[in-house]
């Protein structure tokens, strides 16, 4: 085995436990916790097939910024075990029921397409620099860029009108 | 000597270099603790620690062993694991930030190898710093809450929104200079700055927003609303004792040592002599690394000193004019600088 593929394996092992650990776990807390070890294993991995930026962005926005914000939600919250309310055990099962039909759902879609022939490029290529990520934004796909940037502004204003209001 | 494809001798070269920078960062971070009691006292027209040795210089060895043998508490409704999550997180992310930075010219053996005085000189470079900066304050916030103590846990938030809202500004403000350098990588842009004159020339602005910020982040006064001990007893680190606690205050010192060299790196020219061309003093590449490093130390420690110097004497803000400094001023100002040279730039090009 190369190294890759031993880094591969130990990612994914981490952030398939990691999400499971995530809606398993009791405390709240601990979920947020879990969520951050796996976006930090999906950070690694994208650095696997060499996409730098994306990886620290990763850990930036998702690691660093909203999962800050999830904490202080429920640290301010104070929500404990003890407090959560037990769900219907038929809700449960309705629950794992739907989940599984996504899960059917997702291979059924999956299992004909042609991602199963093609191999991910790992070491090689380096779109995912910073230089020539940030060309293709410009260039190719500068339209959906810049609308994405203005439904983010769209979604501050209405924060700011929201946290205004008394 | 290859293993698994990894260069071994690459590794145990890259082994030493880690080992060196964290004994240094831990070093520099004790004798900061000596400077601040010795810059306070100077200040206060007292006389500061003087009884550990000859002008008191093993009174850090005399804390440290202090913290080591006090009686370690960890709070009956405490989290334990968290508890101790919270202190070690502070510490890994204080001393992982120093993998970027470029300590020096490369230094060349006698055999003709050069070997990079920079952990990992890695295309993302200064975002790395970002991250990771990003990631500490979960150290704040984990150790805060897991304290079951309500001071602890309003200190933690106000930390963390702190930290938050001063790397906005903080990030704009370096945008403005990626804008010039052309590269997020630490080595290009100090490689920038030896051919162009510093940046703080052309970025004065962007300096001083660089600047306040790195104060906010590292919990310094003014902003250090943390652990205001007026309102919040102690702060997040209220019911940590032993080296538990004594790893949150080592933390910030490590943390100002750390963000004195990045902003050396990225305003100050990093290693580079100023005022000279020192490619034409003839030394041999072994030498220049040792100067260049002294050089950059010099920097360093300007800063820490500008650091003790506004502990002493500017007073503690309010949470509420800290936000408002943060976003009011410092974020529009940060933008308005961006655009400009953007502008400029654009201009010059033409």
């Amino acid at each position: 085995m190369s190294v890759t593929q031993i880094l591969f394996w130990f990612l994914s092992v981490i952030a398939l436990f990691g999400a499971l650990m995530v809606v398993t776990a009791k405390n709240p807390v601990y979920s947020v916790l879990w969520l951050i070890a796996t976006f930090f294993a999906i950070s690694g991995h994208y650095i696997l097939l060499n996409a730098q930026f994306l990886a620290v962005v990763n850990i930036i926005v998702y690691a660093g910024a909203i999962m800050v914000l999830f904490l202080f939600v429920i640290m301010l919250m104070n929500l404990s075990k003890e407090s959560e309310p037990q769900k219907n055990r038929w809700l449960k099962i309705a629950g794992a029921v739907a989940g599984g039909c996504l899960l059917l759902v997702l291979i059924a879609a999956l299992k004909d397409a042609d991602l199963k022939q093609s191999e991910a490029m790992v070491n090689v290529g380096n779109i995912g620099l910073i230089k020539n990520l940030g060309k293709e934004l410009f260039t190719t796909y500068v339209i959906p860029f810049e609308i994405s940037s203005v439904l983010f502004l769209s979604a501050m204003v209405g924060a700011i009108v929201i946290g205004k209001k008394d | 000597m290859y293993l698994l494809t990894i260069d071994l001798w690459m590794l145990l070269g890259k082994a030493i270099l880690i080992v060196a920078i964290i004994g240094l960062s831990f070093f520099i971070a004790m004798y900061t603790t000596y400077a601040e009691r010795k810059v306070a006292a100077f200040m206060q027209d007292r006389l500061g620690p003087n009884r550990a040795g000859p002008f008191g210089i093993l009174q850090p060895l005399a804390d440290g062993g202090k913290l080591f043998f006090k009686e370690e508490i960890i709070p009956l409704t405490s989290n334990k694991f968290l508890f101790l999550l919270g202190p070690a997180l502070a510490m890994i992310t204080a001393l992982v930030t120093s993998s970027v930075i470029p300590w020096a010219a490369p230094f060349q053996m006698g055999n003709g190898t050069v070997i990079p005085m920079q952990v990992a000189d890695v295309d993302m470079g200064i975002l790395i710093v970002f991250a990771i900066v990003s990631i500490g304050v979960y150290g704040i916030m984990i150790g805060g809450w897991a304290s079951n103590n309500k001071f602890s846990l309003l200190a933690a938030i106000r930390g963390a929104s702190q930290m938050i809202s001063y790397e906005l500004p903080m990030g704009l403000a370096l945008i403005a200079v990626l804008l010039m350098t052309g590269s997020l990588k630490m080595s290009a842009i100090v490689g920038y700055q030896m051919e162009h004159g510093w940046n703080i020339i052309y970025q004065p602005l962007g300096f001083i927003i660089f600047f306040v910020c790195a104060l906010a982040e590292c919990n310094r006064t003014p902003f250090d609303l943390a652990e205001a001990e007026n309102e919040l007893n102690f702060g997040y680190h209220q019911e940590y004792s032993s080296m538990k606690l004594g790893f949150y205050l080592f933390a910030e010192y490590i943390n100002m040592f750390i963000s004195s060299a990045v902003m050396a790196t990225i305003y100050l020219g990093g290693y580079d002599i100023p005022f000279v061309n020192e490619a034409s003093w003839g030394l041999s590449p072994f030498w220049m690394s040792f100067i260049s490093f002294g050089v950059l130390m010099a920097k360093i420690s300007f800063f820490l000193f500008v650091f003790l110097w506004i502990r002493w004497t500017i007073p503690r803000f309010r949470y509420d004019q800290l936000m408002n400094l943060g976003w009011k001023k410092l974020v529009p100002l940060a933008l308005v600088n961006m655009l400009i040279t953007a502008a400029v730039i654009l201009y010059l090009n033409k």
